[in-house]
Formats: C-alpha cells, structure tokens, sequence
C-alpha cells in the first residue's frame, strides 16, 4: 500500500463532503485524512485527501472523484514538490518536577505551549506526518492525557496555482427533454 | 408555457411546472402527495400530460421506459418520504443502465428537514450512490435553474438519474420565474470528441490485427450510433458481438453478427472474444456477466476501449488504447481513418478468422430441445413471437430466463427496440417500462415479455395503461416458479428447490386477473395455439392485453458459464461443452 495526497477542488455547496465520503466508502477506498476549508475563492473549497492504495486503484479513484459534478478539479500533490502540514493539541502531564523537560521538548520541536494548568500543559505543534509522529513519541514517557490532530493540507511547491482557470458556462438547450 | 411567462412573479410550484414545460417535458409519470401537492395543481393547467401509476417504482421504471425508446429524458415525480423510496429501484436502475431520467419529488417543508416529520426521508442522502447527480431546493428561486441543470446533467456525457428533491415551502412560496440561458457547472465537462492520436493508434491495432471483435455495448444505443456502427462493420468484416444492453444496435441478420457474448452468450460470440487478438469496446463497459472469470478472460487479445465515461477505461481490464468520447463520434472517425487507409491499400485480413467464428456461428446456434411431454417450449413462443410481431416492435423484458430467451430468439434488426434492465437486474422492470415506452412511441406496437415471478411484481400497472388508454401487450413466460434461480438450484444445489416454488400456474388466474384490469386475458398452453393466440394479442388495440403462455418448467438457459468461472468452460447444453477446434485459428 502507498498513500498519494490529493487536492481536490470542489463547489462549495452542501452535501459535497458527503458525496465524497459516500464515494470512497461504497468503492472500498481509504481515507487516511482528510482536510476541507476555504480557498481565494468564495465558491470553491478543497480538500486534501491523502488515500492509501495500490497504483492503478488510484486512477479509479480520480476517475470516480472527477465523475462528481460538484468537483471541479482534482491534483496529486508529489511528496518533495509540496508543502505537506497537520496541525496537532497535545495536552501532557507536566508538573513542576518534570515541566521543564517539556519545555525543552517543545522548544526543540518548534512548538508553543497555547495553556498551562497546575499538573499539565498544552502544545500546539504543526509539520509534516513525521515531525509530529516523532514528537508525539518524545512526549510519551511524560503522559498524554489528551491528543488531537487536523487532516494534512498541503500545497504544491513554486509559483503555480491549481485554482486559476475558470470554466466558462454552458448554454441551455432549448427543449432538452421528451 | 401555459401557467406563466419569463419574468412573472408565480408560486414556486408554478415555476417547478413552468421550468419542466421549458426543459421540454411531455409525459410526467408520477403519484401526488403531501409534500408534492402543490406541485399537482399548477400540473392540471399545464401542456403536460401527467400519467397517474399505481407505485411509484412503476413511474420510475416507465420514465426509463420512455427514455430508453425515445431518446429523450424520462421524467416522473412523487411525495416525500415512502413516494420518494420507491423510486430507489429504478433510479439504481437508470444508474446502471445510463437511462436519462429525473425524478422531482416533494420535500418535507424546510423548517421541518431533520426533525424526523412526517413522510420525512432524506431522499438526496438515500439517493447519492445511485444517481448521476441530485439536488435538494428550499429556495424557490433556485427552481428553474435546477431544473435547467437536471435535464443538461441527465441527457449529456454518460446519460444517467438526476433527483430533484423540493421542499413544499418552496413550492408554496413567491418567487419570479425566470429560465436561465447559462447553466454554471464548472466541474462538469463531458468529452466527447475523441482524440485524433488515440484513433490513430486504434487505427493502427485494427490494421495488424488478425483476430479483432466489435465488441458493443449499450452506449452505442444511448449515442444513436447504429448506422456508423454499420459502416464501420461493413467497412472491415470485422465480426461483431452485441451485448444484453446493445441488442439491435447492429441487425441480428448481418452476416458478421455473432450474437450476444457472456454468461448466457452464443458459443461463436463468447469465444469470439476469448479468443480474440484485438477487442475494440464501443460503449460497453467490460461487466462481469460478459468477461467472466477476468483473469482468463479473452488472454490474447489488445483491447481498444472507447467509451464517454473515462472511469470504465480500464475499470476492469486494462486498456491498451483508451479512447473517451461520444460513441457516434469515436465510431464515425475510426470508419473516416479505415477508409483512408483502405484507399492508400491498407486494409485489414481478418478471412480465416471469420471463417472460423462463421463455422462456429452454424455449428452451435442457438437452439433448444422440444419438450418430450408436448407442452410449450418458451423458447418456441419468443421464436414466434419475433416472427409475428416483427422487427418494429418494441420489447421489454423483465429479469431472469425469460429475459435471456427473449435477448436470444427474438430477432433485433433496430436500435430502441429492447428494452430490459441490465445492469441491476430489477425484476418487475418490464411492465411500467412497457406502458412508459407506448406513452413514447405510441405508433409502435409494444410487448412486455415477463417471467410469472417478474409480472407479480409490477402488474398493477396494468390498471393505469387500461385507464389511460396505454395498449401494450404482456407475454407472461409462465413456468411457475423463479425460474432462473431454480435452474441455479437444478445445476448447484443438487435440484434442491428451495424457495422458488410459485405455483403461478394456478394462483392467480392470470387472465381473470388481466381481466380484472380491464385488460384483455389469453392463455397458451400448448405449441399448435401460439400463432393464433399472438395474431388475436396483436389485433387487440383499443385495451391492454396479457398473454398468459404456460410452459414447460423445467427449461433452462443455454449456454452458460458458470458465475465465477472462464469463459474457456462454456456449456452449449447441459453436460455439453462445444469443440473448438484449435487448429481452426
């Protein structure tokens, strides 16, 4: 199995996430994440969409994906040529024998402590799947109390944008029907 | 438009109607209902004629009805809740089969969506898997566009079911009506015109091949492309197998036509594939009842797919030329390159193949055994059902034996004259699909071709086509039992019959029952009374008529292959496999 991570543009109408969702499901696709949110424009959203499956599968799923009529586009992102970022709040045990420890780890991830009780803190931390596996291990022997981690969003490398090109519209038959 | 002019402030129900007028709707097949009522009274006003079922899957089957005879797209409406869940069936059926259809159904009020009111089902949710698309409108200003939007989606690319939920508020509320000149659907782009090097390509496989198929589906019947289908055919020689879907799209009487491959196929088409070098798809979509067992399925052959929906390239077999595009367009510039090369001297040698399939053709046609005791064969009543009623009538046919002898021993000269339910295999399609094809074609004459089991699930409609003066004729293939399952059962399950007794020879009393309907009853049971008793059937035009042929039960379909197994195993009969002769190739 390999995971490829899709970004998909949609309209953002309602019901579109549950058209996509009900795709993978009833076609034995997995979603390891999935992310949805605005975009510069007001009428389309995207998702990012990181699936796992073998190679030729991942031509249905595009395929299939592209058949919705409310997904307007759709572009695998390469690992290297991409920007790749999960957000994860992780609340740890942190008193003040071992809170300095902590703050050491969370320095050296590059995170931010967002609160702070008596016996523990929260961090908030983003970076790719790695980053965070990685930290989340770090933090382990102190004890997680609670975790919580976004989808991946990612974005291609350099200048080009997936979104530039608006479709013209289509005239309406007269009479289309019987 | 009769109930308002562009512009003219209206209720939203006056705008759902006017919006179907302009969309082009004739014929709404439909039940009312609570949440679709104010729908219904602007309708009574309007140019269209609404035809009242008596089940909402029988709207739905005769808008696939209508659509698949006409060419156009079907329509038919129902009321929320349990009206909008019956027409789950047929609109997976429209989905499977690529039937242009739209179904307009009422919506609980929109301050009541989620709160679980009455006759409340989210139909949109229910509907997403089988449908092409779906809408659920609370304003009613949206209502003309997605109405425009529908019939566009429905009848373009791969044709398909579009749902139109609305809610009763807003077909009760103001609202100005006005039809768009623009539809706005940015993710929506059909190809249709195939790429010039993918035909060069084909072009190329065609020419080296020495063992090639037309292997045609039913997308060259939703794309009107018999008469390229022909030239093309002609053109070459290339032998041609038409599948369950595309029956008609090619003459059963053209010399190079080997019959229908798959399961239940003729021997000359199944091993036609199999045995092929180079399989050129033209609208069909590699199902499993065709390939059979796809690891061993047609091992030696290139495959060139065309086919409007890029997602069936290669869905199921790998594509060694993918076209997308329209079918008529793909079919008439393969025929536009062949005969170009053809005059530069470059033609195709396929005799010996041809020869061979043709050996084949007259060595295993498609036959069956008398039955010893006298009684009916249905083989023998669909032969002479074809010789009577002709090329020019229209057939629909339920699911199961019936439909198999029927795809076999009726013989097909034109597009849009079978209609049956291929992909989902529905049961008591044939019916409303026949009353929704005689609303369509009602020059034509139209027989129903239903198994006992199939007809116990739809005749009710039988009462709307006698009140609505809608004459088609029904063939009821009555063996008593489900057949098909119980030849499953006589083959695989040691002739244990369980479940699929229906002891229909006797419960009910099919003619007292078509009389009951207003309909004409026959019965049939015995060989020497079947030309008269289809001569009376088809003098009979001011009523339906329903045929009761009672024949022999245990008569089974074959060929076959069994599911799951190679093509290679075809049985021709019972404990029959055919020679192939491999020298022969």
């Amino acid at each position: 199995m390999t995971t490829h991570t899709l970004s998909v543009l949609v309209e953002n109408k309602p019901g579109v996430l549950a058209r996509i969702a009900g795709l993978f499901s009833r076609r034995g696709f997995n979603i390891e994440s999935l992310a949805v949110g605005p975009t510069e424009h007001d009428e389309i959203s995207r998702m990012t969409i990181v699936v796992n499956v073998e190679g030729s599968p991942l031509e249905q799923v595009t395929k299939q994906l592209n058949k919705l009529i409310e997904v307007i586009k759709i572009v695998e992102l390469d690992g290297p040529l991409s920007v790749n970022r999960e957000l994860m709040l992780v609340k740890v045990r942190a008193d003040a024998a071992t809170r300095g420890q902590v703050l050491d780890a969370v320095q050296l991830f590059r995170a931010k402590v967002v609160d702070v009780a008596p016996d523990a803190v929260t961090i908030e931390v983003t970076g790719n799947a790695d980053k965070l596996g990685d930290f989340r291990r770090v933090l382990e022997p102190f004890g997680i109390r609670e975790l919580v981690q976004s989808g991946m969003v990612a974005v291609g490398r350099g200048s080009r944008s997936i979104s530039e090109r608006t479709p013209r519209p289509i005239a309406v038959p007269r009479a289309a029907g019987g | 438009m009769t109930t308002g002019q562009p512009g003219a402030a209206m209720s939203g129900a006056q705008s759902l109607i006017t919006s179907l007028e302009a969309a082009g709707t004739r014929h709404i097949f439909g039940i009312p209902g609570g949440a679709i009522l104010p729908a219904y009274d602007p309708l009574l006003d309007s140019s269209i004629r609404h035809i009242l079922v008596r089940h909402e899957q029988g709207a739905g089957h005769a808008a696939q009805g209508y659509a698949a005879a006409t060419g156009g797209v079907g329509v038919c409406m129902a009321t929320s809740g349990p009206g909008a869940t019956n027409l789950v069936t047929p609109l997976a059926d429209a989905h499977m089969d690529s039937v242009p259809i739209v179904a307009i159904t009422g919506q609980v009020g929109a301050s009541s969506i989620g709160t679980d009111a009455f006759q409340e089902a989210d139909i949109r949710g229910i509907t997403m898997p089988v449908t092409k698309h779906n809408f659920l409108v609370t304003d009613p200003a949206e209502i003309p566009r997605t109405i425009a939007e529908a019939f566009h989606i429905a009848s373009t690319g791969r044709p398909g079911p579009v749902l139109v939920d609305v809610a009763k508020s807003a077909l009760q509320a103001m609202t100005t009506y006005s039809w768009p000149d623009q539809l706005h659907l940015p993710g929506y782009r059909p190809v249709t015109r195939p790429h010039a090097k993918q035909i060069k390509e084909a072009v190329r496989l065609i020419l080296d091949a020495q063992r090639p198929v037309l292997y045609v589906g039913g997308g060259t019947i939703r794309a009107g492309a018999s008469r390229e289908l022909l030239e093309l055919a002609n053109l070459t020689g290339i032998p041609v197998v038409t599948t369950l879907m595309a029956r008609g799209a090619v003459p059963d009487s053209h010399p190079q036509h080997l019959g229908m491959p798959g399961m239940h196929g003729t021997v000359a088409a199944v091993a036609g594939l199999q045995r092929s070098d180079l399989i050129i798809s033209l609208g069909a979509r590699f199902d499993d009842r065709v390939t059979g067992n796809l690891d061993s399925f047609a091992p030696g052959a290139l495959v060139i797919h065309a086919d409007i929906d890029p997602a069936e390239i290669g869905k199921n077999r790998l594509a060694d030329v993918p076209i997308v595009g329209d079918c008529r367009e793909v079919i008439g510039d393969l025929t536009t390159l062949l005969r170009t090369e053809a005059a530069a001297g470059t033609t195709g040698d396929y005799e010996q193949w041809v020869d061979y399939l043709a050996g084949l053709k007259k060595r295993y046609p498609v036959a069956y055994d008398q039955p010893a005791d006298g009684s009916l064969a249905p083989q023998y009543v669909l032969e002479r059902l074809s010789e009577i009623a002709g090329p020019d009538t229209i057939y629909c046919a339920g699911v199961g034996q019936h439909q198999m002898w029927a795809a076999h021993f009726i013989d097909f000269e034109k597009p849009r004259t079978w209609l049956n339910s291929g992909g989902l295999g529905t049961m008591g399609y044939a019916v409303p699909a026949a009353m929704g094809a005689k609303v369509g074609r009602p020059e034509a004459t139209v027989w129903a071709v239903d198994g006992d089991g199939c007809f116990q699930m739809t005749n009710q409609e039988l009462a709307t086509c006698a009140i609505n003066d809608i004459p088609i004729k029904v063939a009821i293939i009555n063996n008593e039992s489900l057949g098909m399952v119980r030849q499953w059962q006589t083959l695989f399950y040691g002739e244990r019959y369980s479940n699929t007794d229906l002891d229909s020879k006797r419960i009910p009393d099919f003619v007292k029952l078509a009389e009951a309907y207003g309909c004409e009853g026959l019965a049939c049971d015995s060989p020497d009374a079947v030309d008269a008793t289809i001569e009376k059937a088809m003098a009979i035009d001011d009523r339906p008529v329903v045929v009761d042929f009672r024949v022999h039960r245990d008569a089974m379909v074959w060929p076959m292959v069994a599911a799951g197994t190679s093509n290679d195993d075809i049985k021709y009969a019972r404990d029959l496999a055919p020679q192939f002769d491999e020298d022969d190739v």
